[in-house]
């Protein structure tokens, strides 16, 4: 059912005519039914990359001194302007890679920086495929965060159980935050967009309270910076990357299983698709959307868990950086399904980490690159008949964008 | 109609109750009765006599404040609380404007009573005076109504913005450079606004041309817009002879409205403003006018909520749907100006700070009415010059009362504003089928 509806939008302008056009020209391949369905939205999606890095390309030209001084002189020596452009992509793009999975030590910072931008990402996913529009991962991270840290450092407890619990509190802080949104939205109708920023504002805020308590500081300090988590409290490691990685990767088979395996999820996707029709099959809206979002803030609180339960961190007032925000963006790439989130977020993992590195070396290219870089690919990802049209793809009806829908939820 | 007048003389045993009615009864006074709870609890807590204000006016040696008897005020406050809460109990505050004004009154006095409690008692030698909140909401509410009324404009033609933040940013950023360049804050504003249009150009391609999922758009959108504006502002190098060039705007100057300034209590705050604070007043205006009293306006609303039947009426929705988006621009970069050329000056990493998604939900709050929107935002924005005020005073700890405007908008949107319906086409882009 949401297959239809995607391709309705998603296609190019007058989609009922391009099927017909294609049917001479790759009728062999319509067979495999399957094929068909994923093989051109990956295809899109490489170009979508390439599109976005040579747009980055130039950007790197732009913001590289050098260049600019050698394209001074381009009309006398143009050689020059080419060597030095060459160079300066060159050495970003190179770092870009190397930074992100050129070594051991690169791999698991990606792992570990995708980590929580899976995890949030699926809670945008699954928010996403109920009708909401969840905003407020960032949010529901911090909470998490909270709860998770608080149990980490403040209590006492065996090895296992330690780990365990905290990773519980951060659960269950997160699932709190979403559930608010879900329970608002349920009984009283108040708009999820608008709850989700609010609440993101209040978790902030409720989050530098707290650093300025006691209980949270070090003993000693009076700095914003909570206590360590306690060794016990942090995840374990599998070949130098802490374990949350994996976490995030049941997450993801665990969403998957309840959006196409489970009577819930088919009635969070049947609400998502028309409320209305929901309403009138016999199910009750206002408990799917709570439960949505009860479920979405327990992953962002997994994501937020793991920003502070990894590497025995301590919470300070802007440790979750933008994830949350950045999932959205990771759940939009992935086309609200689980698998495309986790792709999405190793993705968004590589390039942030790559950014760095890019950042550090030769070329010194900004870090606000890799941000252009992002927006890019999903923008182009998520036009199709824009790509299409640039690289003169031979026509065929694509996967299409996430639902095209409105506030109509 | 005989029956109808008949009706309140049945014996009241045999009325049919509404459970819904009753049930809205129950949950407005049990409400105002906590509400009522909280005042008491100020007038009993509160040991000083007196509290002082000045409201008008700049404080200098001279100024006497005005004074305020702080138990008869909060005692007064508490009774009204009281009785509007009994008035529920009894089903005497109807749906409609009875409750929206009472809804007003007590929202009032419970802040009145709140900010004396958080003024009375303060342990330090010199007391602190309340302070007028109205030039603050407006110096924040400004943005945020211009960013709102673009949401409107564009939502209202059946394209969801969601890229305010975007165009705040963009404006932010060129309103600077444009500004810095011709040494004119005027032509700043005239880059703020290319650049929201420019945003608002590639919303427009996108979603309509493309057919990208509008949501998506917008988000993507902000990260462009925000990754474009860093990276621009990493390239201007720390010089200060060149960054004075780029970087370093004059500042819109303050023009007090002759007579109108001089009113008491809102005069210094609405008229003594920026050009832009009375751009944003005529913009409310024609935003509105446009919308709801010309053939444009009206072809405007009719895409965005049957684009099908706009269409069949020979109306050519594409071309609507670009117009009202490009418009919409004008008046987002105009709000992002106000971030460098109408208030701080020089552009910052991420100037509207997240502001461009309260915009947005002030479109919501406000039931994508021009009108509405623009209450919504000076409501926000009163709350968040109140807290400014209340940070000064320390009485509550100042990382508490930073969550307090948007809690206060979670209660407005839960409470009184509830559900909400956008226009039917929001969000789908239309094909010619």
């Amino acid at each position: 059912m949401p297959d239809q509806g995607q391709s309705d939008e998603g296609g190019p302008p007058p989609s009922g005519s391009t099927v017909t056009k294609d049917k001479p020209a790759g009728s062999h391949r319509r067979a495999d039914n399957r094929m068909a369905g994923w093989l051109p939205s990956v295809t899109v999606t490489f170009a979508s990359i390439a599109l976005a890095l040579l747009v980055g390309a130039v950007l790197i030209l732009v913001s590289d001194r050098e260049v600019i001084e050698s394209f001074s002189y381009f009309f006398s020596y143009p050689w020059d302007a080419f060597r030095s452009s060459a160079s300066a992509i060159g050495e970003s793009y190179k770092a870009l890679v190397t930074g992100s999975v050129g070594s051991g030590g690169a791999i698991t910072a990606t792992l570990e920086r995708a980590a929580p931008l899976i995890c949030a990402g699926l809670a945008v996913t699954l928010a996403f495929r109920a009708g909401l529009f969840n905003i407020g991962a960032q949010g529901q991270l911090v909470l998490g965060a909270i709860c998770a840290g608080y149990v980490g450092f403040h209590y006492d407890l065996p090895p296992v159980a330690h780990v365990v619990a905290a990773l519980a509190a951060g659960l269950a802080g997160g699932a709190l935050w979403g559930g608010l949104v879900g329970l608002l939205k349920a009984r009283t109708g108040a708009h999820e967009v608008i709850t989700t920023i609010m609440l993101n504002y209040v978790g902030a805020a409720l989050l530098t309270y707290l650093l300025t308590k006691e209980s949270f500081q070090q003993p000693g300090s009076d700095n914003p910076r909570s206590e360590k988590v306690a060794a016990d409290a942090t995840f374990p490691e599998l070949l130098g990357v802490h374990s949350g990685i994996l976490l995030a990767l049941l997450a993801a088979v665990g969403v998957w299983w309840l959006l196409e395996r489970s009577t819930v999820g088919f009635e969070l996707r049947a609400v998502g698709a028309n409320a209305d029709a929901g309403r009138t099959a016999g199910m009750s809206v206002a408990k799917v959307y709570t439960l949505a979002m009860i479920v979405a803030g327990l992953l962002a609180g997994l994501a937020g868990a793991q920003q502070v339960l990894g590497h025995q961190d301590s919470l300070t007032a802007n440790f979750g950086g933008s994830i949350g925000f950045d999932a959205i963006t990771v759940a939009l790439l992935g086309r609200a399904t689980p698998l495309g989130t986790v792709l999405a977020g190793l993705l968004f993992g590589a390039l942030s980490t790559g950014g760095l590195a890019m950042q550090a070396s030769a070329a010194s290219t900004p870090l606000a690159l890799t941000q252009v870089l992002q927006a890019l690919i999903v923008l182009f990802v998520a036009a199709p008949a824009l790509v299409k049209a640039v690289f003169r793809f031979r026509e065929s009806d694509d996967g299409g964008a996430v639902m095209a829908k409105g506030w109509n939820s | 109609m005989s029956t109808a007048t008949k009706a309140p003389q049945v014996d009241p045993a045999l009325q049919v109750r509404d459970p819904a009615e009753t049930q809205r009864r129950i949950k407005m006074g049990g409400t105002l009765l906590l509400v009522a709870a909280l005042i008491f609890y100020f007038w009993w807590s509160i040991d000083d006599e007196l509290v002082y204000y000045l409201l008008t006016g700049e404080r200098t040696r001279d100024t006497e404040p005005g004074e305020l008897a702080t138990h008869p005020v909060t005692l007064v406050c508490g009774v009204l609380v009281l009785a509007a809460s009994a008035a529920a109990f009894l089903g005497l505050i109807r749906r409609g404007a009875v409750t929206l004004i009472s809804m007003l009154i007590v929202g009032i006095a419970f802040l009145l009573c709140f900010v004396i409690w958080a003024y009375a008692d303060l342990d330090v030698a010199f007391k602190p005076w309340i302070t007028n909140p109205l030039p603050g909401t407006f110096a924040i509410a400004t943005p945020l109504v211009l960013g709102a009324l673009a949401g409107c404009l564009c939502e209202r033609a059946g394209v969801i913005n969601v890229a305010i933040e975007g165009q705040f940013l963009a404006g932010a950023f060129f309103a600077s450079v444009v500004a810095s360049l011709t040494y004119s804050a005027g032509a700043g504003l005239l880059g703020g606004i290319v650049a929201g249009v420019g945003i608002s150009a590639m919303l427009a391609l996108f979603s309509i041309r493309y057919l990208v999922n509008q949501v998506v758009l917008g988000v993507v959108l902000v990260v462009f817009a925000q990754g474009l504006t860093n990276f621009l502002l990493d390239q201007i190098p720390n010089e200060p002879k060149i960054k004075a060039y780029l970087n370093e705007p004059p500042k819109l100057d303050d023009i007090a409205i002759p007579g109108l300034s001089e009113l008491p209590f809102i005069g210094e705050a609405m008229f003594n403003q920026t050009i832009l604070v009375y751009l944003m007043y005529a913009s409310v205006v024609i935003v509105t006018l446009i919308m709801f009293e010309t053939r444009w306006g009206l072809r405007v609303r009719s895409v965005g909520e049957h684009p099908k039947a706009a269409d069949t009426v020979g109306i050519k929705v594409r071309r609507i749907r670009w117009q009202a988006i490009l418009f919409a621009g004008v008046f987002a970069g105009l709000g992002g100006a106000y971030y460098t050329v109408g208030s701080t000056g020089s552009f910052d990493k991420n100037a509207s700070s997240g502001n461009g998604f309260i915009a947005l939900a002030a479109v919501i709050m406000g039931r994508w009415h021009p009108l509405w929107a623009t209450f919504a935002a000076l409501f926000f924005g009163f709350m968040s010059s109140l807290r400014d005020q209340l940070t000064l005073v320390n009485k509550i700890p100042s990382e508490l009362l930073t969550m307090t405007p948007y809690l206060a908008t979670v209660i407005a949107v839960a409470g009184f504003v509830g559900r909400v319906r956008p226009p039917a086409a929001d969000g789908e882009p239309y094909v010619k089928s």
